[in-house]
């Protein structure tokens, strides 16, 4: 039953619009539903069958792809909050949700921006502003002395005998870890000066430096505030987010583990205080940096927003953070006090990434080939943004879900993540569901060992070495091979032709298949084959025998085997029975066979996921070398152009240097097959090109 | 009328999981001691038949195989199994062919693999040469297997493939492999009626293809030859020299390239035998109408209400103890059920089971032994093969026969007036029959139900079936009346044991192989499958299908090699 809400109540909006994409897009346009509030969903060229187009209720079309001509147009997105009648703008996270000009146009044209006011996003968005801001009100900062004037050495050694040791000295200008230096204690502090100094001079023409306290173990601590116009801030507790990759968070939790409970209440007060102190309206979060040696905290900013990791919050309150955020926003009150404000058990959220760990977590874009879910349930859901079929933009965002799961404590929380973590098979892209797998149940994770180093730290067990396929996932790859083609139901009336597949009369069927790990991905060796041979001698029943390189063969006995879905191999290996989903991807049929440019079979076995590729028969690949010694040179998968060596009528020599490409952060050179004249440049430098594009085209001389 | 005869289809098949009286009754024990005695027989008589197809297998063992890969080629059996369509089944035709027929020499399987399997969607007939078995080169019994393969594919409609690789005729045997009109020849013959037909001829040239050899790619309707691999002439380097002197080599002479680019002879080239074997599977997609359409089944099929593996208990493998046929009949048609025809008459001689049945959802005649034929019996066969003829029903024989009832009671019954009847019957139904020898087919009831020499489109046997012109027993009294000499009677009485028995008959091509009893539904089935195909062939001679004699069929000449 729906809880009767207090009277006077000022209505809610009939119609927003949601000025973003992907997952948070459908989020709020979950809770409108919820509530009865009309949305309108504003898109780019490339978007313009995604999710939260389909979920909306009106839809319009920014401009073309790039976000400064979509997501980012000011002007558009009034224009379509007008001509549609919306009455608020919901700017989701990133785009244009911390940027003050846009919620001063919003202002100025009538329409409500579910965000904090102007003055506090402006302060918040200034570091130094911030800081003072923070400091006045009694919010701890990082201890450390900052002066925008040159000083003498003196005074800085001074300074740092006040702060203490370790510290930090930073260049004021600096950027990249240059002219930063770590002080463990007052012997070494002047020669570090002295290079930092000399450091920052060279690479940033300015020798001045600030000094900080440095915190040998850090934890990215945040807490939810929320405000409302009357002036009310309550705390929703804390996260933790110190597990980050490229500085950029991976998995969060709330609440924070191992925190005393006057520090969580420090925490909370420390970060309503700060809310107050700018005037707080709406859903904020206020970062701390706190000392895994001491337990001291000290503000680090304020994110003036609707976070990703929010739904950890909500699972431990059992709030609708947007559905305070349209209250606030249409005026009311906060919906609860802050004595009234639950705290039940623990969850988890894991960001799903269209990105590559084993390759420095650098992006990846391309098809969601393949995409299958675990079932959401009480302590598990899901923030989907983009259904099977899609394909992950180079333009925007590599975020493709959030896994969030809820549990009575830590240990239950983090079973159940790491659970739907196995169920949730993606393919046709690089993600990082197998490295949130193996941080979920890493020992160091599940024992709190956190802090912001921690995937630097771990590094060696987290990217375990990836050995060769184990036998039952070979297996269960050449069944679906054989399996595919025999339709799940066969009409009533078929020739026994069709149903007595795999018989054999007189004879025994057998086959060969091969296999070949992903060599991006197995760099030890690379070229390493996997044999399997199916047998089937009894009606209905296989033997199979799996041989990996180096390794004595497994043979499994009467394997009784089915296609349950059109990814799905149901069999039972050693009397166990197993589904396996199995999913092919093929490269465009543009593109010329090569070792590397082949079908692909990602084989969701067990909670594991393993790529194999299928190497191409010879034939093929003479095909593609004789296509090749034409002189036509491709493009062997998505890439950009690093360097063209060559121009219209160069004369090249077979085995030359033609063109440089980069792909997956691996340099790949592509050199003539034949003597001869360059007839065609199909590319520059710094293009981006796809699969199969002629790049090169050389005329053979006689 | 139309609706109430769909709606009778209907419910009978709502009805068809319920008690009918068309369901025959089993009585069979399973723990009782005759049925575990008889068994193991049939066990080890299965056994021995896997095992000697598992060696026939091997070809011409490992040391040749070897050899071959060496070359970068596919084994014979590799090449089938590319061929075909991955899930799908074949039947391979006389397996055991040639089997300890030539003293002193092993030729497993006559050295030519042939069967029937479904490529890019159509049931094609398969004739692989093996050229681990004496390079490929033709015996008398390879001669027989690949024309009996290709009288299979001509009666029912199947495109055929040629995978080639052979020497040619067997020298030695040249007096029995090339001048008559069951020899060398013949197969090209056939390649050129069939094409006429509109039943396509396809070759894939993997190896060696000299002399008369020569003839196969060359009579082919489309021909693909492995690159630097597949050689076609008429005499190779050594007899050219011999012959004219020309020193040449065998790929200016006959390779591939060659013939693809300056003769004609082929039509692709292939860059390997997994190349070659691709494009053959495309060549016969793009077979369009002449490829001929699959059959589908009369109604949906249904499986026995009991195990085929109780099969091997109900038969065992002594022929001259009694089978129940009805009990085999059982275990092989669609539900179990059997419409009988005449079950009562007769009663006191019951000596026959005939009626109709489905088997893989195939409507069929069956017409099954239950020992020694009687006048009624013969006169019921013959009432029932008129109506299955008149109703264009298939007929199946299911055969243990130990002949015609002799006496002068039979005599004078006139049994020799309607056993005739009855061979007459058979030799003229106008229908598709098969035979399946479950026992043993002796005498004249092997004409009466339809052995070899009444053209069944397959005749199989099971291991512990027997062939002879009676049974061995019989036969030693008769010649021990005849001749004077007792120490003869013995020798001669195991010489005509050995050579009544199913892996002797099966050796010489008397049948299309040795079947095990749990698969004889579905050979049956697919038999039955392969008989109701259509194709091009039966609007080109208008409906004279059945009767596939030659002096013109209006049909032309096939296609030419340009």
């Amino acid at each position: 039953t729906v809880p009767d809400l207090p009277a006077p109540r000022k209505p809610l909006f009939t119609k927003i619009l949601i000025a973003n994409r992907g997952e948070i897009a459908c989020r709020v346009i979950r809770t409108c539903r919820k509530l009865g509030i009309s949305t309108v969903a504003v898109y780019s060229d490339v978007d313009e069958n995604a999710l939260h187009v389909q979920m909306a209720d009106e839809a319009y079309c920014l401009g073309p792809a790039p976000s400064a001509e979509s997501y980012l147009r000011i002007d558009k997105i009034v224009e379509v909050a007008k001509r549609s009648g919306a009455q608020a703008i919901h700017p989701g996270y990133g785009f244009l949700s911390e940027n003050a000009k846009f919620a001063e146009r919003l202002a100025a044209e009538g329409l409500v921006f579910i965000g904090p006011g102007v003055q506090a996003m402006k302060s918040m968005g200034s570091k130094s502003e911030s800081k003072d801001i923070m400091l006045a009100a009694g919010v701890p900062c990082v201890p450390g002395y900052h002066t925008s004037e040159p000083v003498p050495v003196s005074e800085l050694e001074a300074q740092a005998t006040k702060l203490g040791y370790p510290l930090l000295i930073k260049a004021v200008l600096g950027g990249g870890g240059k002219g930063m230096r770590i002080v463990r204690s007052a012997d070494e502090f002047l020669p570090a000066l002295e290079s930092a100094q000399r450091e920052a001079l060279k690479a940033f023409s300015d020798e001045r430096v600030l000094i900080e306290r440095w915190i040998e173990r850090p934890r990215h601590v945040e807490v939810q505030v929320f405000g409302d116009s009357m002036g009310n801030v309550v705390s929703l507790w804390e996260r933790d987010c110190s597990v980050q990759r490229r500085h950029q968070k991976i998995i969060e939790e709330a609440p924070a583990p191992g925190l005393s409970d006057e520090v969580r209440k420090d925490l909370s007060d420390k970060a309503v205080a700060a809310a107050k102190a700018v005037n707080y309206l709406g859903a904020g979060t206020v970062e701390f940096i706190l000392d895994c040696d001491t337990d001291e905290f000290y503000f680090m900013e304020m994110n003036t927003r609707l976070q990703v990791e929010h739904p950890v919050t909500e699972m431990i309150t059992g709030q609708d953070l947007v559905q305070w955020q349209l209250e606030v926003a249409s005026g009311n009150p906060l919906p609860l006090r802050q004595e009234e404000i639950p705290r039940i058990g623990h969850a988890f959220e894991a960001r799903i990434y269209a990105e590559n760990p084993r390759n420095d977590f650098l992006p990846d874009v391309g098809p969601l080939l393949y995409k299958s879910t675990p079932q959401p349930s009480e302590s598990l859901r899901l923030e989907e943004g983009f259904p099977q079929g899609s394909n992950i933009e180079v333009y925007y965002d590599p975020l493709i879900s959030k896994v969030v799961a809820h549990g009575r404590d830590r240990t239950e929380a983090l079973r159940i993540l790491k659970k739907a973590l196995e169920e949730y098979h993606v393919a046709g892209l690089s993600t990082n569901v197998e490295f949130l797998k193996s941080l979920a149940g890493n020992e160091a994770f599940i024992g709190q060992e956190l802090d912001t180093g921690f995937i630097a730290k771990h590094r060696a067990e987290l990217f375990p070495p990836i050995s060769v396929p184990p036998p039952d996932v070979l297996a269960q790859a050449a069944l679906f091979l054989l399996l595919r083609e025999q339709p799940l139901q066969l009409p009533s009336l078929s020739s026994p032709w069709r149903s007595l597949a795999f018989r054999r009369f007189s004879d025994i069927y057998e086959r060969h298949f091969r296999f070949q790990q992903d060599p991006l991905l197995n760099q030890e060796n690379p070229s390493a084959i996997s044999e399997v041979t199916v047998v089937s001698s009894k009606p209905g029943l296989f033997d199979i025998e799996v041989k990996n390189p180096n390794q004595e063969p497994t043979t499994f006995w009467d394997v009784k085997a089915q296609m349950t879905s059109p990814t799905t191999v149901s069999s039972t290996l050693v009397s166990q029975k197993v589904h396996t989903t199995v999913v092919q991807q093929s490269p465009p049929p543009t593109v010329l066979p090569t070792a590397t440019t082949t079908d692909r079979l990602h084989v969701f076995h067990e909670g594991h996921k393993t790529t194999l590729l299928i190497p191409p028969p010879n034939y093929l690949l003479q095909i593609a070398a004789e296509v090749m010694s034409s002189g036509v040179i491709r493009a062997p998968m998505p890439s950009l152009v690093v360097d063209v060596r060559v121009r219209k009528g160069d004369e090249v020599k077979k085995g030359q240097t033609i063109v440089v490409l980069e792909s997956m952060k691996t340099e790949i050179v592509l050199r003539a097959e034949v003597d001869g004249v360059v007839k065609v440049v199909g590319c520059k430098k710094g293009d981006m090109v796809e699969e199969g594009k002629e790049l090169v085209s050389i005329k053979d001389v006689p | 009328r139309a609706n109430a005869h769909a709606f009778c289809r209907s419910t009978m098949r709502t009805r068809s999981r319920a008690y009918h009286p068309s369901i025959i009754p089993s009585k069979v024990v399973p723990s009782s001691e005759d049925f575990v005695t008889r068994a193991a027989a049939m066990n080890a008589l299965v056994g021995e038949l896997d095992a000697l197809t598992a060696h026939a297998r091997l070809g011409g063992g490992k040391k040749a195989m070897d050899r071959m890969r060496s070359k970068g080629k596919m084994l014979p059996r590799e090449r089938i199994a590319a061929l075909l369509d991955p899930n799908t089944p074949f039947i391979e035709l006389s397996a055991l062919a040639a089997h300890d027929v030539y003293p002193g020499e092993s030729i497993p399987g006559a050295g030519v693999i042939t069967g029937i399997g479904r490529i890019s969607g159509t049931e094609c007939m398969v004739i692989c040469n093996d050229a681990t078995v004496k390079g490929g080169s033709y015996y008398p019994m390879t001669i027989k297997k690949h024309l009996r393969a290709q009288e299979i594919a001509r009666e029912n409609l199947l495109p055929c493939v040629y995978l080639v690789e052979s020497g040619g005729a067997a020298l030695p045997y040249q007096a029995e492999v090339f001048p008559d009109v069951g020899h060398f020849g013949r197969g090209f013959y056939n390649m050129a009626q069939m094409s006429a037909l509109g039943i396509p001829q396809v070759s894939v040239v993997h190896g060696i293809s000299v002399a008369g050899g020569a003839y196969t790619p060359a009579m082919s309707d489309y021909v693909i030859i492995v690159r630097n691999q597949g050689h076609i002439f008429l005499a190779g380097p050594p007899l050219v020299k011999a012959a004219t002197g020309e020193v040449v080599d065998e790929e200016f002479l006959g390779g591939g390239e060659m013939h693809a680019s300056v003769s004609g002879v082929v039509d692709a080239l292939a860059r390997d035998d997994e190349d070659g074997i691709a494009l053959a599977r495309t060549a016969v997609g793009d077979l369009g109408a002449a490829s001929g359409s699959p059959a589908q089944p009369d109604q949906p099929p249904e499986d026995p209400l009991y195990p085929a593996s109780e099969l091997h208990g109900l038969v065992g493998g002594d022929v001259r103890q009694a089978i129940d046929m009805r009990e085999v009949i059982a275990r092989i048609v669609d539900g179990s059920r059997f419409r009988e025809f005449k079950a009562d008459y007769g009663t006191t001689l019951l000596t026959a089971s005939d009626g109709f049945a489905h088997i893989h959802g195939y409507h069929c005649g069956i017409i099954a032994n239950n020992g020694v034929l009687f006048s009624p019996s013969a006169l019921k066969a013959t009432h029932f093969i008129q109506l299955c003829s008149q109703r264009k029903i298939p007929l199946i024989f299911l055969v243990n026969v130990t002949g015609y009832m002799v006496g002068s009671k039979a005599e004078r019954g006139g049994i020799a007036k309607d056993g005739a009847k009855m061979v007459r019957a058979v030799s003229c139904a106008d229908v598709p029959k098969l035979t399946m020898v479950i026992g043993g087919s002796f005498g004249a009831g092997n004409y009466g139900m339809c052995g070899r020499a009444y053209s069944p489109r397959f005749l199989w046997m099971w291991p512990n079936a027997k062939i002879s012109v009676m049974g061995s027993g019989q036969l030693s009294q008769v010649m021990a009346g005849i001749s004077k000499d007792p120490s003869r009677h013995s020798e001669l009485q195991s010489t005509i044991e050995g050579q009544s028995t199913a892996l002797y008959a099966t050796a010489r091509l008397w049948d299309d192989g040795i079947i095990k009893p749990t698969d004889s539904r579905d050979v049956l089935g697919l038999g039955l499958s392969l008989a109701k195909r259509q194709s091009l062939v039966a609007q080109l001679s208008r409906g004279s299908v059945s009767r596939p004699n030659w002096d013109g069929h209006n049909t032309g000449f096939g296609v030419f090699r340009m």
